[in-house]
């Protein structure tokens, strides 16, 4: 039971998170083609404005997270007008640089205006955790967040199977030269993308930081595990994203597992590690991913 | 002003050139790594580390908080330093090096926090968090302002020998090679070239010059912990000073380097003399506005102070004089 309650449910609950990134930075890479460094960052700042809404109102963050998902949405436009639509017909790499530029840059707008101390969502309250079949411990809060993912999965899922914007997102990550041939406005469906990549990653940091607490580096160390989960996926492939992200999630946790006798079968303090050696090895075994996904 | 004012000022100065310097060499040798080649390398902060750690280990006396007590002369440590990080560069090279610079991107980032997360957790071999102090200085044994002032031309002797060098290596073959494979990789390798090879070779020369930053920073400050050095703050300045010096241009680098880092010491200075709440502020303010400045550069000055000058063929010189 130890399995379950202390290394599957932490797993699958992480693996949500990640996965509602991974969409994000895999929609990202595969329609504008370029890995998008500060994707994290709307993690940060969808987590900080949450925080910001909750003071305010003393609602609760799930309450307030559409409102926060609006703002990220907004700032995701407001970062592409300004900083990533000049390089649209550029070579993609600089695209990189100015995006590495832009993760340092909403960073440190963060630390000026919450600085740099650790928040919680909701201070000095904890949660007993429920109790199913005498052993079975589940916290509410991981119950709520993964039945939040799965309807935010299956939001996602519609929009890209039934709506115009969807399908165009889907065509132009096929191909954006045929995209642009059968008429589609790209870039209508760049902002889209923005919008919908941004959302997912306010949801994804506001249950990051509800399950444990809030603080200005948690966007970065997102960033890892995000890219892993999205290239595991396949590039582009918004549905293997997901797949992606709950194996990187289960597989950062399970790593601490005892396996093997007595010790965890990895130290938990490298499990970011775990992460990087499954992107490797993806990218040396597959890189196009498990869903074949684009390979630039 | 009086002579303690002076003194004070000239050490200033000494250790704006050393750092100056020291950045400059990190700075030359991401020009090979994205300004000749088109590599991608968001990991400089790793390496940068790793040649700050082995070159630390390898020169201290033995200590009981961490790995070491070999005492060899920080010359050798240096070399080791380089020795490591050229070997640890070749694996990521051979491991990432044949998909696009965005796949390079993320691997180095991995790379560094993996870094990170050893130097913290293997307190064996470097005291964690605590770090590793008593790093031999060269000409320690000089007086006060003289050990400083030779470190200082020690670091712009180094500055100096490798910005020949690899100016010469830009012009040659090799230099003009590493421009082909950026510009047009399929072209190179239809020419008969071993993209993946050079590649290779590009992203060693100029991880090596980090790690040798690395040592040489660990002998200056005497002490390197995890803490010693911001790892994003690193990369991402020594990427502004690129960006904005010239990309493709070795003196460019050099000018990059040194004028951001006098813009970044500078500014230090004065927000130091803030109020404590403010100065924490303003010191993500400084982060900010370098952000800034890397964006205003990359859309309005893509070529940065000193633009990329190509080398010209025979043949083009000979047209040009005849005009």
């Amino acid at each position: 039971m130890d399995f379950i309650n202390f290394y599957l449910i932490p797993g699958i609950v992480l693996g949500s998170i990640y996965a509602l990134g991974a969409i994000g930075v895999s929609l990202v890479f595969g329609i504008l083609r370029f890995a998008n460094f500060a994707h994290g960052e709307l993690m940060l700042i969808g987590a900080y404005v949450t925080y910001s809404l909750i003071q305010f109102t003393g609602l609760h963050p799930l309450v307030v997270l559409p409102i926060a998902m609006l703002f990220t949405s907004l700032v995701a436009l407001g970062i592409d007008h300004s900083f990533y639509k000049p390089f649209r017909a550029s070579k993609s790499t600089i695209v990189i640089v100015a995006s590495f530029g832009i993760a340092l840059m909403a960073r440190s707008a963060v630390q000026i205006i919450w600085g740099v101390d650790q928040f919680s969502y909701s201070p000095g309250r904890i949660q007993m955790p429920m109790v199913f079949f005498d052993t079975l411990r589940i916290s509410p809060k991981h119950i709520w967040i993964v039945s939040f993912t799965l309807v935010l999965m299956a939001i996602t899922h519609v929009i890209l199977s039934y709506t115009r914007a969807g399908k165009a997102m889907r065509a132009m990550s096929d191909s954006a030269e045929l995209a642009r041939l059968t008429g589609i406005n790209t870039e209508n469906v760049v902002k889209t993308t923005w919008v919908l990549g941004a959302s997912l990653a306010t949801a994804a940091g506001v249950f990051l930081g509800w399950d444990s607490h809030l603080h200005s580096m948690m966007g970065f160390y997102m960033l890892l595990p995000m890219f892993a989960a999205a290239i595991l996926g396949g590039i582009g492939q918004p549905y293997g994203a997901m797949v992606g992200g709950l194996i990187v999630g289960l597989a950062e946790e399970l790593s601490a597992y005892p396996w093997i006798g007595e010790n965890p079968l990895l130290s938990p303090a490298y499990k970011a590690g775990v992460a990087f050696a499954l992107m490797i090895i993806m990218l040396i075994w597959r890189p196009s991913g498990l869903f074949r996904g684009r390979v630039f | 002003m009086d002579s303690a004012q002076a003194y004070g000022y000239m050490l200033y100065f000494v250790s704006l050139m050393t750092m100056g310097g020291i950045y400059a060499i990190m700075c030359l040798g991401l020009n090979i790594q994205w300004g000749f080649t088109g590599l991608f390398n968001a990991g400089i902060a790793g390496f940068f580390a790793i040649g700050a750690y082995v070159s630390a280990i390898l020169t201290t006396a033995e200590s009981t908080s961490h790995l070491g007590g070999y005492e060899l002369p920080i010359a050798l440590g240096l070399v080791g330093a380089m020795a490591v990080t050229a070997v640890i560069a070749w694996l990521v090279g051979l491991l990432c090096i044949r998909l696009r610079s965005d796949y390079l991107a993320i691997a180095t980032i991995g790379i560094g926090e993996i870094f990170r997360l050893i130097l913290k957790n293997e307190i064996w071999a470097t005291n964690g968090a605590r770090g590793i102090a008593k790093i031999p200085l060269p000409f320690e044994t000089l007086s006060e302002p003289w050990n400083k002032i030779g470190f200082m031309l020690l670091v712009l002797t180094v500055v100096a020998l490798l910005y020949f060098v690899i100016e010469r290596a830009r012009l040659a073959p090799w230099g003009r090679l590493m421009t082909g494979i950026r510009e047009n990789e399929h072209s190179a390798r239809a020419a008969g070239k071993n993209v993946e090879r050079f590649r290779i070779e590009a992203f060693v020369c100029g991880s090596v010059l980090m790690g040798l930053a690395g040592g040489l920073t660990a002998h200056y400050i005497k002490f390197i912990g995890p803490g010693a050095t911001e790892p994003l703050t690193t990369t991402f300045l020594v990427w502004v000073m690129l960006i904005a010096g010239g990309s493709g241009n070795n003196r460019g680098a050099l000018l990059g380097a040194f004028l951001l880092w006098m813009i970044w010491s500078f500014t230090e200075v004065l927000t130091g003399r803030l109020p404590a709440e403010l100065a924490v502020k303003a010191a993500y303010f400084r982060i900010f506005l370098i952000g800034l400045l890397l964006q205003v550069v990359l859309q309005r000055y893509a070529g940065g102070i000193l633009p990329e000058r190509r080398p010209t063929t025979a043949q083009q010189s000979v047209e040009a004089s005849s005009q």
